[in-house]
Formats: structure tokens, C-alpha cells, sequence
């Protein structure tokens, strides 16, 4: 579905990715680990072209989205994104944060995308919040309905920048169950996460990432219980 | 003592000959009306024209013909910025809008001058409302323009709105000046029933208090308005409380 191609990303004189090559199949739930400042999120949001990377290419369901004059935004259609800081709309209503790019981009009428709106909302268990503005709601319920937001545009992959890493320790369970769940349904997930657990219980690929490479791929058994390389081992030793 | 006294007994005496002989009051509501449609004229040029460079300036980052226009905006800002509103006016007066009638000049300079401040004002706005707004209004595959239009802007002048109201503000009182190429504004309307009545302390206090009064008036509806923007947020409702 994504193919990553030799990907590299500087940023002025700093090399941040230092040539990636790797392929996310339909259905992977793949999770990309490693200490701060390896390049992950920089990975993550090459996907969807948030960063544009210095070289390299990033096929998505057949197009290069660094070939020139590539309709950008058709491929950001089907490529969901979660952000650490959510970035929900603070204009809009929680309903409005979902309807108004399907709307936007004639995806949907506005009956259809409030219907569809509506039932994400009451799946992640916040139907009566549909009127609230997102200062009127806790971190957890935020993410949730930034999930639900990139949800409405019924996407072929969703990409998570750190969905949990801005949440009070009790409201990284809500969330998390939301991406298991949707994980379970078999929608294809790259997710930059630092829950292990969560790695280990719901991925099917575990990526390491360190120095702007990814150094070790593999299973959650593989990656937690049978690291190769040092570097990985020592990552491990530290977080779990 | 005695004087105030006696001051205040032919008080009423005084209004009448000032403004009501020759049906005077009647110069000063022209001019408040001409200086209200100078001022409502030169918002909505200033406002739109504003918006216009503030939005090229915010696309010219990142396409090639944009930057062209972009550098006139910011030599059109620069320009404005530097050159005192009376001699825009006189320039426009005497030598730009030649035959046109004084209001009308009015309007455009204004307007113009008010167009290169909104500018930067609208932009600082814009720069102000968080970068993640314009990552996720694209990573949901809206285009920049769309991603303006929709999330950034209206963000942006909820930002502004009280330094807009500070500009409006600021605009009714500089269009004071207009006087200077014989339109009959507020201000002017005053000094001419000072030039006839020689009596000065009447009509300016009068012209003063009404622009007193519309700078107040002014301040409570824009404060209402912000109110009812602001009804998102409510990080500002629980200021209040504290």
C-alpha cells in the first residue's frame, strides 16, 4: 500500500532520515518505536507528504507522491493522520470538526457525513458530546474525536503521530482501546507510539527506528523478546 | 465665582445663537454623517483590500508568482506606513483624484492608508493560530486555500478582533483631518460654526463629545461582538471567574 523508497529528510544541515526502505502492506498494524530525535515522527509525516522529504520516494496505492504535479490532496483523502496535540478545530463544534472536510471535498452531504459522524461518535462513546466546542472536552475525548475526524474521511490507512504522548496517564487507556479496536477491523495502521504494550499486544510489524534509519524490523516477539542489535537492546532495557 | 455663575445663566442663550440660529446644528449633522460614511467606506476598503495582501503575503511562500505580488504588498505597506495620512490626502486631492468630490477622496485615502495597516494586522493574526490548525486541515487532503478559508482565517480574526476595533476606532478619529481638502466633516462643521459665531467653546465641545460618544458606542458593540466569538473558548469564560 506504501512503498518508502531510499527516503532521506534534511533538515538545513541536519540529516534526520538517512535513506528508508520500507513497504506497509494492507491490513499491517505497524508500530515504529525508538528514543526521541531518531526520526520517527519525521518518517511518519513523510508519509502523507507533512514533511517533504530530500530525497527519495513514497508510492501510496501506486503513486508517487513526490513525482511532480501529484494532486496532493486526493492522496491525503485516504491518509488518515492523528497528531500528538490533536489539532482539533477550536471554531467548530465536535460535530463540525467531523463534517467539514467530507463535506468540504463532496464526499458526503451533510446529512450523510452527521449520520456517519454520529455513529463514529457513539462507537468511541462520545454521541452526547456532538455539540461540545474541544475546549469543553477532556485530552482523552479530544483524541477520540480526532481519530473519529480522520475516520469520516474513510481513509485506506490512518497514520498516528504519538496519539498518546500528551495524555494524562488516565486517559491513555480510552484511546488506545479506540485503535485496538479499529485495528481489529482490519484498517491499516502506522502508528509512532512510545506504549510498548500496545506494540506488543495489537502491531504485527515492529519497527525500530534510531539515526534516521530503521535499524531492526520485525514481529512484537521478535523486537521485545529477541532483540538483535545492541542499540535496540539498550532502547529496551530502558523503557520497559 | 461670579463669573461661572453668569457663564452658566446665559449657557442656554449661547447654544441657541450657536447652533440653532441659522439652523447650524444642522452643519454638524452633515458633517457627523459625512464623517461616518468616510469612516464606514474607508473600513470596508481597508478590511477587504487588507485581507487581500495579508492573503497574498501567506501564499507567496511558496509559489513563484505570488512572490512578485507579494514584494509590491510589501512595498505598497512600506509606502503607506511611511507617509503622513494629511499628505496622502492632499496627494490624492490635488493630484490623483483630481475631480473628484471631497468625500469620495476621503474614502480612498483613508481607506487605502487603512488597508496597509489591516494588512499587517491580519497577518499577525494568521501567524498567530497554531501551524498544527494547517497540518491537520491538510492532512485531511483540503487544500491550502480551503484549509484558509475554513480553520485559519476564521481563527485568525477572532485573534484580531479587538485590535480591529482599535483601528476603527483610530479611523473615525483620523478622518478628523479630511477637512483639509474641504470635506465637511465633523470636525470641520465645528470650526465653521466657530469661524461664523466666534464663539469657540461650544462647537468643539460638542464635536468632541461626539466623538466621544461614538468611540463608546463603538467599544461596546465591538466588545460584544468578541463575546459572541469567543463563545468556543473556554479558557476565556473561566477567566472571568477567577
Amino acid at each position: 500500500m506504501i512503498e518508502v523508497k531510499n527516503l532521506r529528510k534534511n533538515f538545513d544541515d541536519l540529516e534526520v532520515l538517512k535513506g528508508i526502505n520500507e513497504t506497509i502492506n494492507k491490513g499491517d498494524v505497524a508500530c515504529i518505536i525508538g528514543p526521541s530525535g531518531s526520526g520517527k515522527s519525521t518518517f511518519l509525516r513523510c508519509l502523507n507528504m507533512l514533511e517533504i522529504p530530500t530525497g527519495g520516494q513514497i508510492v501510496f496505492e501506486g503513486d508517487d507522491l513526490t513525482a511532480k504535479g501529484v494532486d496532493l490532496n486526493l492522496h491525503r483523502q485516504k491518509m488518515g493522520m492523528v497528531f500528538q496535540q490533536f489539532h482539533l478545530f477550536p471554531h467548530m463544534t465536535v460535530i463540525d470538526n467531523l463534517t467539514m472536510a467530507p463535506v468540504m471535498l463532496k464526499k458526503a452531504t451533510k446529512a450523510q457525513a452527521e449520520k456517519k459522524g454520529m455513529e463514529l461518535l457513539e462507537r468511541v462513546g462520545l454521541a452526547d458530546r456532538a455539540s461540545a466546542y474541544p475546549a469543553e472536552l477532556s485530552g482523552g475525548q479530544k483524541q477520540r474525536v480526532a481519530i473519529v475526524r480522520a475516520l469520516c474521511m474513510n481513509p485506506d490507512v490512518m497514520l498516528f503521530d504519538e496519539p498518546t504522548s500528551a495524555l494524562d496517564p488516565e486517559m491513555v487507556g480510552e484511546v488506545l482501546d479506540v485503535m485496538k479496536e479499529l485495528a481489529k477491523e482490519g484498517m491499516t495502521m502506522v502508528v509512532v507510539t512510545h506504549e510498548m504494550g500496545f506494540a506488543k499486544e495489537v502491531a504485527n510489524r515492529v519497527l525500530f527506528m534510531d539515526d534516521g534509519v530503521i535499524m531492526e524490523e520485525g514481529t512484537p516477539q521478535e523486537i521485545f523478546e529477541n532483540p538483535k542489535c545492541e542499540r535496540l537492546k539498550t532502547f529496551l532495557s530502558k523503557v520497559l | 465665582m461670579a463669573r461661572i455663575i453668569e457663564f452658566f445663566n446665559t449657557w442656554g442663550e449661547q447654544l441657541h445663537e450657536t447652533f440653532i440660529v441659522q439652523e447650524r446644528y444642522k452643519w454638524m449633522l452633515e458633517g457627523l454623517s459625512n464623517t461616518l460614511i468616510i469612516t464606514l467606506g474607508a473600513l470596508i476598503i481597508g478590511v477587504a483590500l487588507g485581507t487581500v495582501i495579508a492573503t497574498i503575503k501567506y501564499f507567496s511562500e511558496d509559489r513563484k508568482v505570488l512572490k512578485i505580488l507579494g514584494k509590491l504588498c510589501d512595498i505598497y505597506v512600506t509606502t503607506i506606513r511611511g507617509i503622513p495620512v494629511v499628505v496622502l490626502l492632499l496627494i490624492f486631492y490635488y493630484l490623483i483624484l483630481k475631480s473628484s468630490e471631497g468625500v469620495v477622496v476621503g474614502i480612498v485615502t483613508f481607506g487605502l492608508n487603512s488597508a496597509a495597516y489591516m494588512a499587517e494586522l491580519i497577518r499577525s493574526g494568521i501567524n498567530a493560530v497554531d501551524v498544527g490548525q494547517l497540518e491537520a486541515g491538510r492532512s485531511l487532503g483540503l487544500s491550502k486555500l480551503q484549509t484558509m478559508r475554513k480553520i485559519i482565517f476564521p481563527q485568525a480574526v477572532r485573534n484580531i478582533l479587538p485590535a480591529i476595533g482599535n483601528e476603527f476606532i483610530a479611523l473615525l478619529k483620523e478622518t478628523s483631518v479630511a477637512g483639509y481638502v474641504a470635506v465637511k466633516d465633523l470636525t470641520r462643521a465645528g470650526n465653521l460654526i466657530r469661524n461664523n459665531t466666534f464663539d469657540a467653546f461650544n462647537p468643539l465641545i460638542a464635536v468632541a463629545l461626539v466623538y466621544l460618544i461614538l468611540v463608546v458606542l463603538l467599544t461596546g458593540l465591538l466588545s460584544k461582538l468578541e463575546r459572541r466569538l469567543s463563545k468556543s473558548d473556554r479558557s476565556k469564560k473561566s477567566k472571568k471567574k477567577l
